[in-house]
């Protein structure tokens, strides 16, 4: 949080920071388009009064709740499995997704269910919610594996449009909720720099026909 | 989890340094001051209290709660805030004191959070309680004096954002009339600060669009007094109008104490519902994340306590206003006193009188070359300002005592 009215932006790299640089764009938000593919950590947008960091998306609610970056867009299965204490202010409509259990189509239920996931927590409260005790396993990458070779009967994971899963014979068994990139802020900021996000808000709301 | 090493310490709990318990010192002094100067009288409690009595009463969730077992098997928490142990005070010890009363604190609390957030399981806070007063002025008081203990610690940018939760309670009351269950699914999403599912959940409402637009233009209700004007044409709940007519009289007595560019009001700034009852405020500085402040009125708290009152307070986070304020102005001159054996009483004695005049002093018994040596480095710290080194540490001055001479210094 600076005081200078400088708006730091904690944007997160890769799949999403394509689609929501489209959206400052064309929200009238001066962000050169050679940004994209550069490989600075920091980039200042003096025209714009705002400064990006770039953020692996995990970690961007973490920057915000810690007010060192005033604002940030993230994935709302960020949000749901990090639980950190932010204002989610807009629904950005990008990055569409669902989050959905997966396995194999001749699925039955095992004795001791185990599910794979990057999103431990979700996960676990999702299956608590149905009234499943399962084993929930983290892992980082591939979740897909767990299923194929046997560490899992079943993944919780992101599904966008479903191609991995067919091409590696999985299906979609039950979908626990939509997921999009959200704009949140600092609990801070969201006060001391009101007029600045609240009109952020206002010109990427007009551009996604969201009220706000 | 393995053992422990010997430099570790529980999760989320601090050692302070003496730097920084200085500058802890400092703010605290002043704030308790400021609040002495309100009328306030500071009170102490204990760490520990019953969980059946404190730990239930308290707006803690259970399970941030520390809880422990006495030998008798009584549960016991660690207060997790001062507010519920001064309920019980008020409410006992002082249950024969007129109406209104003042009291300050300062303490440590304790909460058991989780590793990450910026959030200590054991921190500071100072604060006040004002016991007995339910009128606007009352409200304002804690504001004010908010303010001035911000000021006072040396908080050198701030903002306050004052709510009332009577407003929002009426609102909902009035476009669901008897829907509990979706009046507790849009305060819980204000609560959680998640403006998407608040306005999602408006959308699955079986309301007017009229209604519903209503409904999502709170969130933009946020301003100077103007904002009350506007959230009185909102709702003809006589709820949700005598909540905003309060704090418009709370406006009124802000701008006769002259603050009202420190606070803005936000209608959608709510405190836990099942424990504020009113006025809810919190206090944000630049350079720093999280609140440095919070308070409200929580008039259904003191009846727990058997004496039922009306009550507001707020309480400064004092660990996080040591991240924000100034360093403390450089510490003040250190004086080494070095005698040999045989002078012992007269050093000690001059050491004393050096301390009754406010002198920081401290004494070292001393060889003979290793006075020499202090003299020698004296003189030369004498002329290029550099102080006294001894044993690692720097002494601005010196008194020397060598055997058979009168004090050298």
């Amino acid at each position: 949080m600076t005081d200078s009215g400088t708006l730091k932006v904690a944007m997160p790299k890769g799949r999403i920071y394509k689609q929501a640089s489209k959206l400052f764009r064309q929200a009238g938000l001066p962000i050169p388009e050679d940004f994209d593919d550069s490989r600075k950590l920091i980039i200042p947008v003096p025209e714009a009064n705002m400064e990006f960091i770039m953020a692996k998306p995990v970690d961007v609610p973490t920057y915000v709740e810690y007010g060192v970056a005033d604002i940030g867009i993230v994935g709302k299965d960020v949000l749901m499995e990090e639980n950190k204490d932010v204002y989610e202010l807009l629904d950005l409509g990008i990055a569409k997704c669902r989050m959905s259990v997966i396995g194999l189509p001749d699925w039955k239920p095992v004795i001791h269910p185990r599910v794979a996931t990057k999103y431990a927590n979700v996960a676990s409260q999702y299956f608590r919610e149905q009234g499943q005790q399962v084993e929930v396993i983290k892992l980082n990458g591939s979740i897909e594996l767990a299923p194929l070779i046997g560490l899992a009967d079943r993944i919780v994971d992101m599904v966008e449009t479903g191609q991995t899963l067919k091409e590696n014979g999985l299906v979609e068994m039950e979908t626990l909720f939509q997921v999009t990139s959200r704009l949140i802020a600092n609990r801070v900021s969201y006060r001391l720099k009101n007029s600045a996000i609240q009109e952020l808000c206002d010109r990427l709301g007009a551009i996604i026909g969201a009220p706000v | 989890m393995t053992k422990p090493k010997v430099f570790e310490k529980p999760t989320g709990v601090k050692d302070y340094l003496p730097h920084a318990v200085a500058k802890l010192r400092r703010i605290e002094r002043s704030v308790l001051e400021c609040m002495r100067l309100w009328g306030y009288e500071q009170i102490i409690t204990p760490a520990l209290e019953y969980y059946d009595t404190v730990g239930m009463a308290s707006s803690t969730s259970d399970q941030k709660l520390f809880k422990l077992l006495d030998r008798r098997g009584t549960s016991i928490v660690l207060r997790s805030d001062m507010t519920a142990p001064i309920a019980r005070v008020v409410g006992s010890l002082l249950k024969d004191e007129a109406f209104p009363i003042r009291l300050s604190y300062h303490g440590n609390v304790f909460r058991a959070f989780e590793e990450e957030g910026g959030r200590d399981s054991e921190f500071y806070q100072t604060g006040v309680e004002l016991v007995g007063d339910a009128s606007p002025e009352a409200d304002a008081e804690m504001i004010a004096l908010a303010v001035a203990s911000l000021k006072a610690a040396g908080v050198p940018a701030f903002k306050i954002a004052m709510g009332h939760v009577g407003f929002l309670n009426g609102l909902f009351e009035e476009t669901l009339p008897g829907l509990v269950g979706e009046q507790e699914t849009l305060k819980a999403c204000l609560l959680q600060r998640d403006h998407v599912g608040y306005r999602d959940a408006i959308r699955k409402l079986s309301l007017d669009a009229a209604w519903k637009r209503e409904l999502e233009d709170i969130l933009r209700l946020r301003g100077g007094q103007e904002v009350c004007a506007q959230a009185l044409e909102l709702s003809s709940n006589e709820g949700a109008r005598a909540a905003i007519r309060h704090l418009c009289d709370v406006w009124d007595v802000l701008e006769a104490y002259g603050i009202q560019e420190h606070v803005l009001i936000d209608l959608t700034m709510i405190g836990d519902f099942s424990y504020y009852t009113g006025m809810t405020f919190e206090g944000y500085a630049s350079h720093l994340g999280f609140p440095v402040c919070s308070g409200g009125r929580y008039d259904n708290l003191l009846s727990q306590f058997g004496r039922p009152a009306h009550a507001t307070g707020f309480a400064l986070k004092t660990t996080r206003i040591l991240e924000v304020v100034e360093d403390a102005a450089e510490e003040r001159e250190r004086t080494l006193v070095a005698y040999e054996g045989p002078q012992r009483q007269a050093a000690l004695a001059k050491a004393n009188r050096l301390r009754e005049q406010g002198e920081i002093v401290v004494t070292a018994l001393v060889s003979a070359s290793e006075l020499e040596e202090l003299r020698a480095s004296h003189q030369e710290g004498h002329a290029s300002g550099s102080g006294i080194s001894y044993r690692g540490r720097t002494y601005e001055k010196l008194v020397s005592f060598e055997d058979g001479k009168d004090d050298l210094a």
